[in-house]
């Protein structure tokens, strides 16, 4: 059952990522093509991905039966969630508004998501007491649907900057565009340098200090650029790459490794593509979205934001609420995970107020739903892997 | 307080953009082609008057800029707070100064500095919420009300200056008008239009209600934020600690002496690889088996206290219900909850000793001493008698190189003893500690041999009494309606009016104005008359010197 389950996230992977083609053969601008043959790739586009979103909610349900709890409760399983509540979400808006370009953003997204997920320990691993609860189906999945949708008003306000911002000379706007590429570009970079160090089976172990003063082991799964407090590689791996310098003991210098390895892959693939591209990555997508119609994106990313907050806020704060209640004896204690729910939550909240109030649409608006999908995966990302709390047993 | 009368003949208050009722505007105001519909023009008391203190507190913490800058800061100030741990999360036993100094360095020193240690209980966040409580009542007043009124008494029959400057907006000339009417209605009916006619004209309508669903969400948070407040009432909220030992009957602390809580065994799992389903077996593997915790559990009896207090004297406990208590599963009744919170494994709980002669080794009786509740002498029978003359349950040496004991909780117990034998009768003295005795009188005939220990575990629970979550709750479900209520939905409204012979049409929505085009021109399929031209877009086109925007759908 487990082995059904991990082939069919595989093939739900692969036909994400041929819909991602077939979207953008929908879109591609030849001359004399018909209007009839677009929508037919877009057919086949959409067609995919519901496959592919039918063969992940196998996956789900399949290693649910397996472990006998929703897999939602670690970092590979939560996010996998995630990626596939994206689709759901793309999906369902697909069909209200008809644009093969969302498709185009978003299943590269769910793509890269996913494949981020896959980079964590994958096991289908026992529930801790605190998770013992069908509250984690309830709240995990809710707050992962909520974010889902709102990561889609993320993918439609990036279309609407790729096609607004102009890049005919460098500006602020360019290069914070290029920013999010560069960041998109380095979750890629940090898929290809684990999965080939993991494929080259590379392992590195260190005896070093801790903060609390303690000799302990560590495992390095990459070269050891910066090493752990006190740290010196065992007998066994002494012919592996020793580090440029040690971190101080309150540094978890794993983490910090894999992280500088992630920025090494992301800033080679992006310089690679500058010089194939030879111009800006935001600047070569241009293309591509060069039809869109503006107050359409502008309404889609803004529909997003209308219809995931009031999800979000049920999922990640209600819900989270009430199982913090029963679980940890109080509804709300400021673990760090908990805040920032209340920062995304209030985020969109603000954008909300702006929007309806203020007026501002376009690119401003546009601009607001990047800010606010950093701050999802903020909290799915760096809560769980560097500030340290109640949620951290998604971190392992 | 003037008024301002339209030709319509109806009355506005004074600051009115547009009519209520026909919808002529009375600021004449020809720089904006388009009516900013927002309010519906209604004459908001933030925006009318700004001559007293209370008119400037009032615009102030009306403004959306305000409410947005409040919403802003806190956000950020959310944000510091999550950089090093709150103080309620680094260990108890150290001082706060040291703790961040030590281990986050300079800025962890400075973070304590500042206060950010308590973040979230600092007067200037409470002050920073209280803030935006305030302003969300005042916001919802000053627009809520005039809203109210101007929804109310909206004409069917529209000033044409208001037609024409609506976003969408379409004159045509048609045949058989009457015929015409008769076709757009029966389709707005079918859509769930309500449709209200006079002179000939029509206004549909619907989702009105979506208009409140801001102001419904507003009234849940300040009904969440009253309730967070009422924690601070005394009576209110219960929050108190219980360790109890297995075999233990304690009061139940913040019950008032009603409830007795007796510990009948803690149990501690662990997921062990073997034991398990065979899929959980890599993961057990990689963390190593037996470590990660699989259930914490303690078995307890619930009592009410029966029969009046009577000081010193044992209390009369009734017993309630027995009960697991795990993590998830709070022991509940009477608005109590008790919840497994922490544990300690193996504490001594009773230590024996036999009564020795050092040389023969002969024993002359065991002696078991409860940790808890050690008696003041042992008889052992046939004149052997342990006197217990000092105990000290968390044994140390002191400054001063005395012994003395750190707490009450046996963790390292150490006992002076007085031997009475019978030749022996003025009695030896030892002290006896773990793995070592001292002799302070000289060498000793006798001496006590320990000859075992028994343990037990402690269970932590936490007890809780909260009679603000109803509060709460209902402030989240009214939160959650009025969200729910003002995006799920929006207010559709859609004018025909007959003009000069011509049938002019316009519409207006508060959101989804894709959702309120389609919905035209299915309307108004098959009847002649024109689509209505979004103004809006049209604008933005003009603005943009007629560059074209790409495909219009």
């Amino acid at each position: 059952m487990a082995q059904l389950s991990s082939t069919l996230l595989y093939i739900a992977f692969i036909l994400y990522l041929i819909g991602t083609f077939f979207f953008g053969g929908a879109i591609r601008d030849k001359k004399g093509k018909e209007k009839k043959e677009k929508d037919r790739w877009a057919q086949l586009g959409i067609m995919t991905t519901i496959i592919g979103f039918v063969s992940q909610l196998g996956y789900f349900i399949t290693r649910w039966i397996a472990a006998g709890h929703a897999p939602v409760s670690n970092l590979f399983e939560f996010t996998t969630f995630f990626g596939m509540m994206l689709v759901a979400a793309f999906i369902v808006i697909y069909f209200i508004y008809k644009i093969s370009i969302l498709g185009l953003f978003t299943l590269p997204v769910a793509l890269l998501v996913i494949a981020y997920a896959s980079m964590f320990p994958r096991e289908i691993t026992p529930l801790i007491p605190a998770l013992q609860s069908d509250w984690l189906h309830i709240h995990v999945t809710t707050a992962a649907a909520g974010e889902a949708i709102l990561a889609v008003s993320f993918a439609a306000g990036l279309i609407y900057l790729v096609r607004v911002v102009d890049q005919s000379k460098p500006s602020k706007r360019t290069f914070w565009l290029e920013v999010v590429m560069f960041c998109l570009i380095t979750t890629l970079g940090f898929v290809l340098v684990s999965t080939s160090f993991n494929l080259a089976d590379y392992e590195a172990k260190f005896t070093w200090v801790d903060k609390n003063e303690q000799k302990s082991e560590v495992v390095y799964n990459m070269p050891a650029l910066v090493g752990p407090h006190e740290g010196k590689l065992v007998k066994e791996s002494a012919d592996r790459f020793e580090p440029f310098v040690y971190m101080p003991a309150i540094i978890n210098a794993k983490k910090l490794n894999t992280v500088i390895w992630s920025f090494i892959g992301g800033t080679v693939l992006y310089v690679l593509l500058r010089l194939v591209l030879r111009k800006r990555v935001a600047a070569a997508l241009q293309p591509l979205v060069k039809n869109v119609n503006l107050d359409l994106t502008d309404e889609i990313s803004y529909r997003a934001v209308a219809i995931g907050f009031p999800v979000f806020t049920l999922g990640a704060l209600i819900f989270a609420m009430i199982w913090a209640q029963i679980a940890w004896t109080r509804f709300w204690g400021w673990d760090p995970k908990e805040v920032w729910a209340l920062i995304t939550w209030l985020f969109y909240a603000a954008f909300l107020h702006l929007r309806l109030s203020k007026g501002w649409h376009g690119e401003k608006s546009a601009w607001l739903a990047v800010i606010g999908f950093a701050i999802i995966m903020f909290n799915l990302v760096a809560v769980n892997l560097v500030i340290a709390g109640l949620h951290s047993y998604a971190g392992t | 307080m003037e008024h301002v009368k339209c030709e319509c003949g109806h009355v506005n208050p004074h600051g009115t953009a547009f009519c209520e009722s026909c919808g002529k505007p009375l600021e004449e105001n020809t720089e904006k082609k388009l009516l900013d519909m927002r309010y519906e023009g209604s004459a908001r008391r933030s925006q009318t008057y700004n001559k007293t203190i209370v008119d400037k507190i009032w615009a102030f913490f009306s403004s959306v800029k305000v409410g947005v800058a409040l919403i802003v800061i806190t956000l950020i100030a959310s944000a510091i707070g999550t950089i090093f741990p709150q103080e309620m999360y680094i260990p108890p036993n150290v001082s706060p100064a040291e703790y961040y100094a030590d281990q986050y360095g300079w800025a962890g020193k400075l973070y304590y500095k500042l206060g950010f240690n308590n973040l979230y209980g600092s007067w200037w966040y409470m002050l920073l919420i209280a803030s935006i409580g305030v302003s969300l009542v005042i916001c919802s007043l000053d627009r809520v009300i005039p809203l109210y009124r101007a929804l109310k008494k909206q004409g069917v029959t529209r000033h044409p200056n208001f037609l024409r400057r609506q976003r969408l907006f379409s004159t045509s000339r048609v045949a058989d008008v009457d015929d015409v009417f008769k076709q757009v209605k029966e389709k707005l009916a079918q859509r769930r239009y309500h449709i209200r006619e006079e002179n000939g004209n029509i206004l549909a309508e619907k989702g009105r209600f979506s208009r409140w669903g801001p102001y419904v969400n507003h009234i849940g948070l300040i009904i969440f934020l009253i309730g967070a407040m009422l924690r601070f009432v005394p009576g209110m909220y219960v929050d108190e600690v219980l360790w109890i030992r297995e075999g233990e009957t304690k009061e139940i602390p913040g019950t008032h002496g009603k409830y007795f809580l007796k510990n009948e065994k803690f149990i501690f799992e662990t997921y062990e690889k073997g034991k398990e389903n065979e899929v959980f077996n890599a993961a057990i593997d990689r963390v190593g088996s037996g470590t990660v915790a699989k259930n914490y559990q303690t078995n307890v009896v619930l009592y009410k206290r029966v029969g009046p207090v009577v000081a010193g004297a044992e209390p009369k406990l009734k017993k309630i219900k027995e009960y697991k208590i795990r993590v998830n599963e709070p022991l509940k009744y009477d608005h109590y909850a008790l919840y497994q919170v922490d544990f300690k494994q193996n504490e001594p709980y009773k230590m024996a000793f036999q009564l020795m002669d050092k040389t023969s080794k002969k024993s002359f009786g065991t002696v078991v001493i409860d940790l808890h509740n050690p008696k003041p002498s042992y008889n052992l029978g046939n004149g052997y008698r342990v006197e217990l003359l000092s105990y000290f349950p968390d044994f140390y040496f002191d400054e001063d190189g005395n012994p003395s004991t750190k707490s009450k909780v046996p963790n390292n117990p150490a006992f002076v003893f007085k031997m009475l034998t019978p030749d022996k009768p003025k009695g030896e003295v030892s002290f006896v500690a773990i793995q070592q005795t001292i002799e302070p009188f000289g060498n000793n005939k006798y001496k006590m041999a320990f000859a075992g220990l028994e343990t037990r575990n402690v269970s932590g629970l936490t007890v809780r009494r909260d009679f603000t979550l109803w509060i709460l709750g209902v402030g989240g479900a009214i939160f959650m309606i009025g969200v729910v209520q003002g995006m799920y939905w929006n207010h559709r409204r859609i004018w025909l009016q007959r003009v000069n012979g011509e049938v002019w049409l316009a519409a207006h929505t508060n959101k989804n104005w894709f959702g309120l085009k389609n919905e035209i021109r299915r309307v108004i399929e098959g009847t002649g008359l024109a689509m209505p031209i979004d103004q809006a877009e049209e604008e933005k086109k003009a603005a943009q010197g007629g560059q074209a925007h790409g495909a219009t759908k």
